[in-house]
């Protein structure tokens, strides 16, 4: 028998009136997986992590925590779950002790175990010597982390995150990936984050890509750029139209025309980008060959880039 | 999830949001000078004013400064109670209500503290209105003292049970200003806080019935030393028939408020 899922997700739709923000939606996460929503916004991603977090009924379709069902009983995902979310859940007024106190009142914690938790917590995300600040007087990468050690305190079995690496300077993202890592070789923790940000979907163990309310594609990382191809050649050219059609008719390629420029995925794609610049030398500004990103994997799948696509989540 | 309420766990996330109310509070001091200030003055303007410009049938013998201090007490009660919930606006505005809301805490302990901290706050200040009674001449017995506070909880349980249920889907605090206001004016003039029943006419008459703030302002004026009598001459409830109205409106507004909170927006 398989183990239980840590999410399911099966056949999840939701509209908002006549605007379909999920269709058809399953997959699902095993435990202490990783797996990150990647999308652009708009994709349904806020919407689907509403709906797991059990803040929001879906219209259609059916969706799991560890067996729980978050329609039918809520109360069980609400134990298992810890949820980051994008815009800090925090009070202002309180302090970060404070907050944090409350918060473990609310899932039952107290007394001891919960200063014993709040300060380890403190520690994991480095502000020990923040505890009595007021929470308005935090940065926002400050709060994103009291955010997150508030999301952790209780121990969660399944942390859902909603953009965790929104307004976390570089140095900050990566202590959360190794507080993360840490947290799943230690406790086998799962963690399913939505991002629009490649190299955060980079370290999961998969990646659905979600397009338009849809999954467009789900696999790990490695694989999706797999099947892109082995190399992909971008082009900067003054008329980049005139030019994709010459590309197309004495190369026998098609390239696809973005705002980074033409993108070109090929096998051999240097030998490619050579005899394109003896070829157009002239005409284009620049020519570069790279190893398939993310974001080439969803241009392949839907035409358009990830990349530029704001901070403002979907 | 409804057991919930009753058990440690319930009652623990509870006092917390309810404790949580009450450091907010006093972490705004404007908010502070605000409650107890608008009362007094109004207190003091209606009862000063108006005292010496009409002779208001059944006021009684303290006349009307005497007669107005249990509307002014109504007053910091309707209105603390009712928009120490206008939190729960800015507690979804600012992103901590969805903290709250995937939390396990049972959805009926989230509103207990929610009204639990918007009573103590509507009591106390209210409360601090009451100590300034004996400066008026406004005599009340160590009973009586108690009588008011008991009045003062229950009216504010209700009230606060009340801002609540409006206040968990409104999206603006202007607009629940706006519509509150409009609700909460009427409520006051016509609960016998300003003038008595008895010489209303028939329809104002029946609007003060129906006003559950008017058996919580009856509570109050017997608590402060009124006459049972002289009560029902001018026109107001008797004792059971307050209490009865404010704890079964005090009941109906929770439930409505927790029913409100379990419901998930979606399908």
């Amino acid at each position: 028998m398989r183990p239980t899922p840590a999410v399911l997700v099966q056949e999840i739709g939701h509209q908002y009136g006549s605007l379909a923000a999920l269709s058809d939606l399953t997959f699902d996460v095993a435990q202490g997986e990783f797996v990150a929503l990647l999308g652009p916004n708009g994709c349904g991603k806020t919407t689907l992590f509403r709906i797991l977090a059990t803040l929001m009924r879906p219209t259609r379709g059916r969706a799991s925590v560890l067996g729980a069902d978050v329609e039918a009983d809520p109360g069980a995902v609400r134990r298992r779950i810890g949820v980051t979310f994008q815009s800090p859940s925090l009070d202002g007024r309180l302090s970060v002790r404070e907050n944090l106190r409350h918060h473990g009142h609310l899932y039952g914690l107290r007394g001891r175990d919960l200063s014993a938790r709040i300060e380890s917590g403190l520690e994991r995300v480095q502000l020990c010597d923040r505890g009595k600040d007021r929470v308005d007087r935090l940065s926002g990468g400050m709060r994103r982390r009291v955010e997150i050690a508030k999301s952790l305190l209780h121990e969660p079995d399944v942390l859902l995150m909603d953009e965790p690496s929104t307004g976390l300077d570089p140095a900050a993202r990566r202590s959360l990936a190794d507080l993360l890592a840490g947290l799943r070789r230690d406790r086998g923790l799962t963690c399913l984050m939505t991002t629009h940000l490649m190299d955060e979907a980079e370290c999961c163990d998969r990646v659905a890509i979600l397009d338009r309310g849809r999954l467009a594609a789900l696999d790990a990382p490695s694989a999706l750029k797999a099947c892109v191809g082995g190399e992909v050649v971008t082009i900067h050219a003054e008329d980049a139209g005139a030019l994709a059609g010459r590309i197309r008719e004495e190369f026998g390629v098609a390239p696809q025309e973005t705002d980074r420029g033409l993108c070109i995925a090929d096998p051999r794609g240097h030998a490619l980008a050579a005899r394109l610049a003896e070829r157009f030398g002239d005409r284009v500004r620049s020519i570069t060959v790279s190893r398939p990103s993310l974001d080439d994997v969803f241009l392949r799948l839907t035409g358009r880039r990830l990349e530029g696509s704001g901070d403002l989540g979907g | 999830m409804r057991r919930g309420l009753l058990g440690s766990r319930g009652v623990l996330a509870a006092g917390s949001l309810a404790r949580r109310e009450v450091v907010r509070f006093l972490r705004q001091p404007g908010r502070i000078v605000g409650a107890v200030s608008t009362p007094v003055l109004f207190w003091f303007l209606l009862g000063s004013g108006l005292g010496r410009s009409f002779n208001v049938e059944g006021v009684g013998e303290g006349g009307y400064l005497e007669y107005a201090f249990a509307g002014a007490l109504a007053m910091v009660v309707l209105f603390t109670a009712i928009f120490s919930t206008i939190t729960v606006i800015e507690d979804r505005r600012e992103g901590f209500l969805q903290g709250v809301l995937a939390s396990p805490a049972p959805r009926g302990s989230i509103v207990a503290g929610k009204i639990v901290g918007a009573t103590m706050l509507a009591v106390v200040q209210a409360g601090l209105l009451l100590v300034l009674a004996p400066l008026t001449g406004v005599r009340v017995s160590a009973g009586g003292v108690l009588h008011v506070l008991a009045a003062l909880t229950a009216m504010a349980a209700g009230l606060s049970g009340l801002g609540l249920v409006a206040a968990w889907r409104a999206e603006s605090v202007q607009g629940y200003h706006a519509v509150m206001n409009l609700v909460m004016m009427p409520m006051w003039l016509l609960s016998g806080a300003v003038f008595p029943a008895s010489g209303a006419s028939g329809w104002v008459r029946a609007a003060m019935t129906v006003n559950p703030l008017t058996y919580g302002v009856a509570e109050l004026r017997s608590a402060l030393g009124g006459s049972r009598e002289a009560l029902r001459a001018a026109g107001a409830p008797g004792a059971s028939a307050s209490w009865l109205v404010m704890i079964v409106f005090a009941a109906v507004m929770i439930v409505a408020a927790e029913r409100l909170a379990g419901r998930r927006p979606g399908a």
